[in-house]
């Protein structure tokens, strides 16, 4: 089994926890002494640096959230001067806001080796073609993957999203052996596949690098039978770095976290407690290595739990299961991290008003589907026909832009959508993963 | 091998480390950085028991050693090279390498053949000491000085050599050849090192890790790759970017 850095993903429990310990002390010092939001934050709760003498002192320090990041709205979390950073990436906010991440040159080398590694224990080689199947520009999943292979000395194709049909003729003729992309778009590749009437023996595709969105074993059964492949999972968020903070080895018994580069915790998403081991709680990221954006006890409102046991594999590096749910209520649709409270402002804001609306989410064949629902009001009801077609366009349009995805917008009757106790249910997740 | 926790040394009331944590494994060449004043020789000197720490762990091959007397810990296996050489001027140089064996000689056993053995070895890496065995150490240029520091500190067959400035003062031929003697130590006598230098590039060149300290504070730590081309380090210590400072 092939480990991309042994040195690190290999180490003594004893010698890791020495070196997250001097690596804290020394991420910590730096954004008391950089960031005025860590330093603020320090200041009320009457924490210094010094405070901080072993790892599980960790706690004392205040979370960091979502909310923090849009409130420091663009640069405000950055550790470093903007001319040391040479990349900048965003994701969805909370609000109409979105989050900016910045790297710095050093940062782009590290994320590319931690994308190396899990890539490394997925199978691939520098003898691979790759096919990135994720969408390119301000997301971090299609660079961060890509950086990953070239590391390796893979042969990379960067494909970016949708043009099914291309894709497929590349991995034809190009013959791509990784493929890399969410795990529902695999299975729209191999729906394409079977309607073409191409044989999948035909393909040279060994492995199948899959995240972004939540997948079951169901899922992974479905595609490695129509793929012919080895699928595996990984993680990561913009906010901590992008893909590279954990992926599964050959084993496929969870997802090794590099723990040499971030500390994870579990809490309840309720209190904030830190949990004991092995129970299931909310994954907190503490970056132990990022230069431009470091972050201190990020909630990444992912639900999962860690395992300390040593993996077959020899990697001594904890665990975590795959995630199959969120503490908050942050959609994923296509791979795209879609908060309801986005589409709510942007909804308001063209209907100048609060109307009743409900977000249905379907998985049509493989791809994910968001319906906004909205009830006619009096004021779009007194619209002609053709101001009624063109305000719905731009509800649609505006979604669009605010979250990047697209949603079909319809209007229903008044009071038609079911009302629980006078209320209605906001969001529908109608998806079986 | 060596492995320190968290430690806090004064002078009197001044505080000069502030909850310092470093490692350094078996074989390897790591680098201190940092402005004058930021606790570098602090450091080394708190390592060696000079200046005892107030509080915090060293562990030394699994030893505990922030408690012991600075002769007990040469005895454990770490000699300090001192900032500005201070060898014996008045005495020779066979002399001064002969005091640095003496706890060697004295406790460990092996005798004058043994405490030989080990001034030949360090005729080997510096063979113009070997010229100049006889020569009172005061009548030596600064880098025969600096060589005679460090083959006095090897005299003890240290596990660990901590170097304070090996560099200072000498011209930069002089300095390149205690550098290459530097890493020769490591590479072939296995000796790990801890090496706190002015010239930040040529110490970063030839260290496999370093860390940077800032008024008392480690600021960073990573390989001396990474440290190279990082910005902060790059325009503090490697004098890139002296132009135009960017401050919010």
């Amino acid at each position: 089994m092939n480990i991309w850095d042994a040195t690190h993903e290999c180490m003594l429990r004893d010698e890791l926890e020495q070196m997250q310990l001097e690596r804290l002390q020394a991420i910590i010092n730096r954004v008391h002494k950089n960031v005025t939001h860590y330093r603020k934050k320090f200041n009320e709760m009457g924490i210094i640096p010094e405070d901080i003498c072993s790892l599980s002192d960790l706690t004392k320090l205040p979370l960091t959230t979502k909310d923090d990041l849009n409130l420091n709205y663009p640069y405000g979390m950055f550790a470093v001067p903007l001319r040391e950073v040479v990349r900048i990436h965003s994701s969805s906010g909370t609000t109409s806001k979105p989050i900016v991440m910045g790297y710095t040159k050093n940062d782009i080398k590290i994320w590319s080796n931690l994308v190396a590694r899990f890539m490394t224990a997925a199978g691939v080689t520098r003898d691979d073609v790759v096919q990135i199947a994720f969408r390119y520009g301000l997301f971090t999943g299609a660079f961060g993957v890509h950086y990953g292979a070239e590391t390796i000395g893979a042969s990379v194709i960067p494909m970016g999203t949708g043009n099914t049909e291309k894709q497929i003729m590349i991995m034809q003729d190009y013959k791509t052996t990784v493929l890399v992309s969410t795990p529902s778009y695999a299975i729209a590749l191999a729906d394409r596949i079977e309607q073409l009437g191409v044989d999948p023996k035909s393909l040279s595709l060994k492995f199948g690098l899959f995240g972004g969105e939540p997948w079951s074993e169901k899922m992974r059964e479905e595609i490695e039978s129509r793929l012919l492949l080895s699928a595996t999972d990984n993680y990561g968020l913009s906010e901590v770095i992008g893909p590279g903070v954990a992926g599964e080895c050959s084993c496929k018994k969870g997802l090794h976290i590099y723990e040499d580069a971030f500390i994870p915790e579990i809490i309840d998403p309720e209190t904030g407690a830190v949990l004991p081991s092995g129970s299931a709680g909310e994954l907190v990221l503490t970056t132990l290595t990022k230069e431009a954006v470091p972050m201190i006890r990020y909630r990444t409102g992912d639900i999962t739990s860690l395992d300390y046991a040593q993996c077959e594999c020899g990697r001594t590096l904890v665990r975590m299961k795959k995630i199959m749910r969120r503490s908050d209520d942050m959609l994923i649709i296509r791979g795209v991290n879609v908060f309801p409270s986005q589409i709510e402002d942007a909804l308001f804001s063209v209907a100048q008003g609060e109307t009743p609306y409900q977000l249905v989410v379907e998985r049509k064949g493989a791809m994910d589907s968001l319906e906004v629902i909205i009830e006619v009001t009096d004021k779009i009801f007194s619209l002609e026909l053709q101001k009624q077609r063109s305000f719905l366009e731009m509800i649609k349009k505006r979604i669009g832009s605010v979250t990047g995805i697209n949603v079909d917008v319809t209007l229903v009757e008044s009071k038609s959508i079911l009302r629980q106790k006078g209320k209605i249910t906001r969001v529908v997740d109608k998806r079986q993963i | 091998m060596l492995k320190i926790k968290n430690i806090n040394t004064y002078y009197g009331q001044a505080q000069a480390l502030k909850n310092v944590s470093l490692h350094l494994a078996e074989g390897e060449i790591v680098t201190l950085i940092g402005a004058n004043g930021a606790g570098k020789t602090t450091l080394l000197n708190s390592l060696s028991g000079m200046v005892p720490p107030r509080s915090g762990q060293i562990i030394f091959n699994n030893v505990p050693i922030n408690n012991l007397a600075a002769h007990r810990i040469v005895q454990m296996g770490i000699s300090q090279v001192p900032e500005g050489r201070q060898v014996f001027k008045p005495l020779s140089v066979e002399d001064n390498l002969e005091l640095g064996a003496y706890l060697h000689y004295k406790i460990l056993g092996g005798g004058k053949a043994e405490v030989k053995k080990t001034s030949e070895m360090v005729y080997a890496l510096f063979p113009i000491l070997r010229e100049r065995r006889k020569q009172l150490a005061g009548t030596l240029s600064g880098g025969e000085q600096q060589m005679l520091a460090i083959g006095r500190a090897f005299m003890a067959r240290p596990k660990l050599i901590l170097l304070d400035e090996p560099s200072m003062g000498l011209a930069p031929m002089v300095a390149q050849e205690i550098f290459r003697v530097i890493e020769n130590l490591s590479r072939e006598k296995k000796t790990t090192i801890l090496l706190v230098e002015q010239n930040a590039r040529a110490a970063l060149k030839m260290a496999n890790r370093g860390y940077v300290l800032e008024n008392g504070r480690l600021i960073l730590e990573g390989t001396a790759a990474d440290l190279l081309e990082n910005k902060d380090v790059q325009r503090a210590y490697l004098g890139k970017d002296k132009k135009e400072i960017w401050e919010r």
